[in-house]
């Protein structure tokens, strides 16, 4: 068994785990943050994405022991209060979603894109940055499109595509 | 049409739940007392089952039980069915071989699941299911459906005498034939239509929980058809009466037709929680849902097409073998047979067509409707034929099908359907203008500056949806009725509830259903919930698949608002002191035409609840429920145009541009039509470029992860160019058609016709992956 203890959605959490524990199924598991989803056991699919210390990571390829000691977000946490986050408000305007399930992942991952971009980005670069997320529903059209559009309302800057 | 109506680019009320992590899918769900299950499976694609050892699995931490097939089956739970049908062309019965849900004595692919361990965590359950010891008997494979019924093929189950499940014969073989000694050309094509994995994001999941105190079974899956699961969990495999059996589909990440069908898993749960005491979950991981998820296509096609002098389609000859797998899953019969050979007219007139499908055994894992079912493989087979004939005649793909186009409707083809309504040519030259197809020339010669070979294919389809008339496929073997039912609740407040035996998980019923309400009654979006999923709160339905849930779903809730229209209208009338006929409905409000007097639709329904003052004779409240049998198809009908660039050195093909032109008839909101067809475009080009299951001789599938199957990413594709044209369905209230497959079944082959012209190389087999498409280069010597 391994004691984790770590900030998760800025509370503080510690209990003693498998020592095999991914962090995906502690969040799940033991905190009940079910918005983090398992699409694959290859880390491929990136319904997982969680962000550490600031940085997007698949939570399904990190041991819980291995977060210990770090800050979390998980999709549940991205709002402050009431209000979406803006990432989250692109989606929903740009139809980013349809069944829902890579969506925590993709929003996860493109909120983290947008923070390495403060320069803007453009359709080519969301693209490529979208290796790591897969979605069988959208055909990808309208999440470029909420992302290029989230990047935009947050730093007011847009790329030519 | 209201900001909130009919037509309305409405944002979808249920997103909320899922860009805030809220969604709740069966793996999120817990019940008190929940233990977790492992299926052992077989690692054989073919083999006998000696003997089983569950001794050392029972005695591993944390396990409440470890129960094998010889358990099932002495508890009297029955195989799994296929529920459709079909004579072979002697008039012999389909042979479907047993299925039960956990293998006893043979398994014949790899996946079967063979037996459940039931333990307190998902880490313990996988490690016990390690201890399980099981004894098999390897005997050969077979896993080419073109190899299959070979003398000396391996005999996968004994009713099916060289794997032959079915011959089957559609149209008339007499009159194709006198067709063909007319032709002036004869255009010939042997095809494959490769074998794919839907990939829905949610692996398949169930919870069984059995309440020993009611007696009374809980189901939570993964479905898109949860009344069907129930039914046919009771009707057929004895799993509980269907009083006894509630089953949940509560938000569902994606199906694709892959959770269409009752799978063995679901069965055992709720078996094993009765017999371990504790309910049972139990999450496919990936790989196991490679292996045992429905696989779709897998079809080996010769066609010919008969021409007479002047271009003009004299008849089509059609024979296919489909590989349905090792068992005969749910609809896997009716997919190549009247999902598919019915609209082997394509939108052409074609006066004579016959068309044979051999239904085969092979060691794989179940094929059965995978988004499409059964169209895309036509339209794979018209649309690369009518192609391939246009080059070899030096004509532009372009007019030769405008030449053949069915232009008067109703239209009669030779292979059952009716074609209601449609203006082909009007989705042709839509989609030609916003290719800018006649600027081709230029971009190519373009790309050749820069070493690159441009292409462009072009896919004119047609599909049949609204499935589906229940007496017309009844008397084509279906075993089931394929109506939808609704159910309208207008509360005391006014407020609606709408409860649909439609099933969304993914699509936006929730948003597009209450637009209909919307623009009947005027009540807000915000005041309309859509009840859908849970067998205990809505009645029999039927569920989603077949791009039926508009087409079908929504024509049973116009039935149901129809009624509570007429009953709102009399209370209106009563309180008004007016004549019923006078009544309008207009922004939430019923008045009497022509003059300011009112009553606001809230009054009404409290009116109708305190039944202080209704009309004499009249019922409290206003619930309407209807049912609603189409009485066609629908034929959604389109024209895609793919234009790509083939680097011969790399053989890597870019997609440059991506032209839809769909007729989907009337549209409730465009914004989710759109995002249906770009989905649907994404799994067609998919098909076309990068994804494929394959078998090795032994049985074993190599593409069992997403790091040996390559699903399209972001990357992979283009922002699409869609425009939709409307003739409305005339045999639906609502006039439409129906939209959630037409991306998948029009695209395949305008990729495929884009890359060949770029060529100029006719041999090229999907997935046309790089290395396909640099040996064809070579071949074409570029």
């Amino acid at each position: 068994m391994s004691d984790v203890s770590l900030v998760v959605n800025g509370k503080r959490v510690s209990a003693a785990v498998e020592d095999r524990t991914l962090l995906v199924h502690f969040l799940r598991e033991n905190l009940g943050l079910t918005g983090t989803h398992v699409g694959c056991d290859t880390s491929q699919c990136g319904a997982c994405v969680v962000h550490v210390d600031g940085k997007a990571v698949k939570s399904c390829t990190m041991l819980a022991a291995q977060a210990s000691g770090s800050t979390v977000t998980t999709i549940e946490g991205l709002a402050e209060g009431a209000d979406l986050h803006p990432v989250q408000a692109a989606f929903k305007e740009n139809h980013g979603l349809q069944c829902g399930f890579c969506t925590p992942g993709m929003i996860m991952a493109a909120t983290d894109m947008i923070a390495r971009h403060p320069e803007g980005l453009d359709e080519a670069t969301v693209r490529d940055e979208l290796e790591g997320n897969i979605c069988r529903c959208t055909g990808y059209h309208n999440i470029v499109k909420a992302i290029l559009a989230a990047s935009q309302a947050m730093s007011g800057k847009s790329k030519a595509a | 049409m209201g900001i909130e109506g009919v037509g309305a680019r409405v944002a979808r009320k249920e997103d909320k739940r899922f860009i805030t992590g809220a969604g709740r899918y069966v793996d999120d769900m817990i019940v008190p007392g929940m233990k977790h299950a492992a299926f052992v499976r077989s690692p054989h694609a073919h083999a006998e089952i000696a003997g089983i050892d569950v001794k050392a699995a029972q005695a591993m931490p944390g396990v409440h039980g470890v129960l094998t097939g010889r358990e099932l089956k002495a508890d009297g739970i029955g195989n799994l069915i296929c529920g459709w049908m079909i004579h072979s062309k002697d008039g012999t019965p389909m042979k479907m071989g047993a299925w039960s849900p956990l293998a006893v004595d043979r398994v014949r692919y790899v996946g079967d699941a063979v037996v459940i361990v039931v333990a307190d965590t998902k880490g313990q359950a996988r490690d016990a299911a390690e201890k399980v010891e099981i004894s098999y008997k390897e005997l050969p494979a077979v896993t080419d459906a073109s190899k299959s019924m070979d003398a000396g093929a391996p005999q996968i189950h004994p009713e099916a005498e060289n794997n032959l499940i079915f011959d089957w014969d559609i149209g008339n073989a007499d009159e194709t034939a006198a067709a063909f000694k007319n032709a002036a050309h004869v255009v010939k094509l042997d095809i494959v239509n490769n074998r794919l994995v839907p990939n829905a994001m949610e692996p398949r999941a169930a919870l069984g929980h059995y309440d020993k105190a009611e007696d009374h079974y809980t189901c939570w899956t993964t479905s898109q058809n949860p009344h069907v699961a129930r039914l046919v969990m009771s009707a057929f495999y004895n799993v509980a009466p269907e009083n006894k059996l509630r089953v949940i589909a509560p938000d569902v990440g994606g199906g694709f037709g892959s959770k269409i069908y009752i799978y063995p898993e679901e069965i055992v749960c709720l078996w094993a929680s009765k017999k371990t005491g504790v309910p049972v979950k139990w999450v496919a991981d990936r790989t196991e849902s490679f292996l045992t998820d429905a696989h779709g296509r897998d079809h080996h096609t010769h066609a010919e097409m008969a021409f007479d002098k002047d271009h003009n389609i004299l008849g089509l000859k059609v024979e296919t073998k489909a590989n349905l797998g090792a068992y005969m899953s749910l609809f896997s019969s009716a997919t190549p047979t009247y999902l598919y050979a019915t609209l082997l007219s394509g939108q052409y007139n074609i006066p004579a067509i016959h068309a044979n499908v051999k239904a085969i055994y092979t060691n794989t894992a179940p094929v059965d409707a995978y988004r499409g079912a059964g169209r895309p493989e036509a339209t794979f087979v018209m649309e690369r034929m009518m192609e391939i004939a246009a080059r070899q005649f030096g004509l532009s793909p372009a007019e030769l099908r405008r030449k053949n186009f069915v232009t008067q409707f109703p239209h009669q083809t030779p292979v059952i359907m009716c074609y209601d309504a449609g203006d082909y040519a009007a989705s042709l030259d839509a989609a030609m203008l916003a290719a800018d197809y006649a600027g081709f020339p230029q971009r190519k010669a373009q790309a050749a500056k820069a070493g690159k070979l441009r292409g462009i294919g072009m896919s004119c389809y047609i599909e049949a949806c609204g499935i589906a008339p229940s007496a017309a496929v009844g008397s084509l073997g279906a075993g089931v009725g394929l109506w939808e039912s609704a159910e309208v609740r207008v509360n005391a407040v006014g407020t609606i509830e709408v409860l649909t035996g439609s099933h969304s998980h993914g699509q936006g019923h929730e948003t597009t259903f209450a637009q209909l309400v919307n623009e009947r009654f005027g009540v807000p979006l915000d005041s309309v919930s859509i009840v859908h999923g849970d067998t205990d709160k809505v009645q029999m339905g039927m569920g989603t698949y077949g791009s039926r849930s508009g087409a079908v779903g929504m024509s049973a809730i116009v039935k149901a608002l129809d009624k509570v229209e007429a009953k709102a209208k009399k209370i209106a009338a009563h309180l008004l002191e007016a004549d019923e006929g006078d009544i309008v409905i207009e922004n939430g409000t019923l008045k009497v035409a022509g003059t300011d007097k009112n009553v606001p639709w809230f009054q009404m329904a409290l009116a109708a609840y305190t039944a202080h003052n209704l009309p004499g004779g009249m019922e409290p409240g206003l619930k309407e429920t209807a049912f609603y049998d189409p009485s066609n198809f629908t034929f959604p009908a389109g024209c895609y145009i793919c234009e790509v660039e083939v680097d011969p050195d790399t053989g890597m093909t870019e997609i440059v541009q991506f032209v839809a032109a769909d007729d989907f008839g009337n549209i409730i909101n465009p914004m989710i039509v759109e995002g249906q067809v770009h989905g649907g475009i994404a799994q067609g080009v998919g098909q076309a470029l990068l994804e494929g299951a394959f078998y090795d001789a032994s049985g074993q599938l190599l593409t069992a992860s997403y790091m040996d199957y390559t699903m399209p990413r972001a990357s992979d594709l283009p922002s699409f160019q869609l425009s939709t044209s409307n003739t409305p369905c005339p045999s639906n209230p609502l006039g439409i058609k129906g939209c959630g497959e037409a991306g998948a079944i029009g695209s395949p082959p305008a990729v495929i016709n884009a890359i060949t012209d770029a060529l100029g190389h006719e041999n090229l087999t999907m997935p046309a992956t790089p290395q396909k498409v640099w040996a064809a280069a070579r071949a074409a010597k570029h």
